[in-house]
């Protein structure tokens, strides 16, 4: 079905454990090569830790599935080598349209704040995001993906974990010191730990739909609420890459998700949707969804991330984004606990902060999910009476939920932060990612984000900071004016900076504290609590 | 709190009027929606998050 991609089948290898039948002690071991899993491979081996990725299958993901990439994880992807490709490749609409029934009730243009190197979003089918980390990993002496490895038992011990594995050459057992599972919101790696995933079910399923256009077509998002041609429900398109469109219908929970996936039964819906368009269907798939998480992300040796830690529904593009952001914070944790540069406390703290932001995304997608789907006649009228005001008033608009794009959950209340003391202004709180600028560095133009996030940084828009140590972790200074030169007085403007203010950033690119001078016993203190050891 | 509880629109006669005359000849379910719409504007003219929580909580059954 597919005329615009092929699909990589990547080669099972037996590895030497396996051949020799002598268990290997992996440092870590990652479950699931997908989007998730990918990312804790590539940034794991960035921070110096090899990684072992084991996945079941041997090729990227069936159908386009995630097709919407924030901000914040394409920085994270940037950080690691791979976003350019995905956002040369990717898709970027500006203009939205919102349908009630018949009408247009309004559109709108997405004007994203310039001065970043990354655009707010793009649009690309997950396996050409599958498909570029995975070669960027097989480049990475420092990761070995295993495909054709099924996972099917675990067992820990106390700082170790044995995991059971089944190859095309049969049943093998490897160690770990610590597994990442990233094997999705159906996780095994879950129920071998009898780990608790509960939530709200959503009585509703989907249909997506993937078409090839075969003449021009506004790049444009079209989004609608009961419309005529699939009366009751709602109905979506937005374009990916390579003229193939997402369509998404919503059936009911009465919808038979066999018969709905016929190509007979998809045509006339499509037609009806986009009458005198010539099309191809190219891929299509019934899912139904939960808004749930898991009762801790870390469960001794073995820690959750992505849809296996938690499950969110499709509006605002939350899964896989947030997953990403999951292995961001997780990465430097693990690689400096490994490294005996912080104690095991350091990985409760993923738990803390990756915990919090799943609930936010968890209220953030039920929230959308009770705007499209309303449960109650009295919800229906409210749904209704906003998108009849929103074609006359502008103040009705905010309050149409169609999906909350993706956005990062600040770590405001982390316990490695070092509370403000005096008066900020600003986004920069403690526990929230950095917001990028154009700068100048060694001469040439440049992103602020690209000089940060190999360690912990001390930005000192002043002359006195000096590098503090924590054991084998030391803050490196970065000094404005020095290293770096604020050539559009943006980092200063969005870090509220004065003469001599200095923050200090975590290896994940968020602020852990700031001050307004530098105090190096008090640097020292921040950065022992930014490890846990505070 | 910050909900006005005490009289605040002159002419209440007037007013109670054209409120009920706005929905004479509406059914059920267009007097509803109507109100609907009647309580988003309104609501979005008084814009306190604290004011409209109280008007909340005071309507509530």
């Amino acid at each position: 079905m597919f005329s615009t991609y092929d699909a990589p089948v990547y080669p099972y290898v037996q590895s030497a454990e396996q051949a020799q039948g002598q268990p290997a002690r992996h440092k870590v071991v990652v479950i699931g090569a997908g989007p998730v899993g990918l990312t804790a491979a590539l940034d794991l081996a960035a921070r110096g830790v090899s990684v072992v990725v084991l996945d079941d299958n041997n090729t990227v993901s069936v159908g386009s599935r995630a097709v919407c990439y924030a901000k914040r994880p394409l920085e994270i992807w940037d950080r690691l080598g791979v976003a350019d490709r995905m956002i040369a490749k990717g898709v970027e609409w500006k203009l939205g349209k919102v349908f009630f029934g018949d009408r247009q009730v309004y559109q709108f243009d997405l004007l994203p704040e310039g001065g970043h190197k990354i655009p707010a979003f793009i649009n690309l089918q997950q396996y050409y995001l599958e498909d570029y980390m995975v070669e960027a990993a097989a480049e990475n002496p420092a990761i070995d993906i295993r495909w054709k490895h099924k996972l099917i038992s675990l067992r820990q011990e106390a700082d170790y974990a044995v995991l059971t594995v089944e190859t095309p050459d049969g049943v093998f057992v490897t160690e770990a010191d610590w597994v990442i599972a990233c094997d999705g919101a159906n996780s095994d790696t879950r129920r071998m730990v009898g780990a608790d995933f509960t939530g709200q079910f959503f009585q509703d399923r989907f249909l997506i739909a993937d078409i090839v256009m075969k003449a021009d077509f506004p790049t444009e998002r079209w989004f609608w609420f009961d419309p005529r041609f699939h009366r009751n429900q709602s109905a979506l398109l937005h374009k990916q890459s390579d003229n193939v469109w997402r369509l998404d219908f919503q059936l009911g929970w009465d919808a038979d998700p066999e018969v709905e996936k016929r190509e007979e039964n998809i045509i006339p819906r499509v037609k009806a949707m986009l009458p005198g368009v010539e099309f191809e269907l190219e891929w299509a798939s019934v899912y139904q969804f939960a808004c749930r998480r898991i009762d801790q992300f870390r469960h001794n040796r073995v820690i959750f991330a992505g849809d296996a830690a938690h499950q969110v529904s499709p509006f605002g593009a939350r899964g896989a984004n947030t997953g990403v952001q999951d292995i961001d914070n997780l990465s430097w944790k693990l690689a400096a606990v490994l490294a005996g540069d912080a104690d095991e406390t350091l990985i409760d703290s993923y738990h803390e902060e990756r915990a919090f932001a799943a609930d936010d995304n968890l209220l953030n997608s039920t929230r959308s999910t009770d705007f499209i789907t309303p449960k109650n006649a009295a919800s229906k009228r409210f749904r209704n009476a906003v998108l009849d005001l929103a074609e006359k008033a502008s103040f009705a608009r905010p309050l149409v939920n169609s999906g909350r794009l993706s956005t990062p959950t600040p770590y405001l209340a982390s316990s490695l932060n070092t509370p403000d003391a005096g008066i900020w202004h600003g986004r920069m709180i403690p526990g929230t990612v950095c917001s990028d600028a154009p700068v100048m560095a060694g001469g040439q133009p440049g992103w602020f984000l690209q000089q940060i996030g190999q360690g912990f940084t001390l930005l000192d828009f002043g002359t006195q900071a000096q590098p503090v140590s924590v054991g084998g972790v030391t803050a490196q200074v970065l000094r404005v004016g020095q290293e770096i030169d604020d050539s559009e007085r943006l980092l200063a403007k969005r870090y509220d900076a004065q003469p001599g203010t200095v923050y200090l950033i975590r290896p994940d690119q968020h602020v852990a504290a700031r001050w307004r001078s530098f105090n190096p016993a008090e640097a020292k203190i921040a950065l022992a609590r930014a490890l846990a050891k505070g | 709190m910050t909900l006005i509880l005490t009289p605040n629109i002159p002419d209440p006669d007037g007013f109670y009027q054209e409120l009920t005359d706005a929905q004479r000849e509406l059914d059920e379910v267009a007097a509803n929606d109507m109100n609907a719409r009647l309580v988003l504007i309104l609501a979005n003219h008084v814009g306190d998050r604290k004011t409209l929580t109280e008007a909340l909580a005071l309507a509530a059954p």
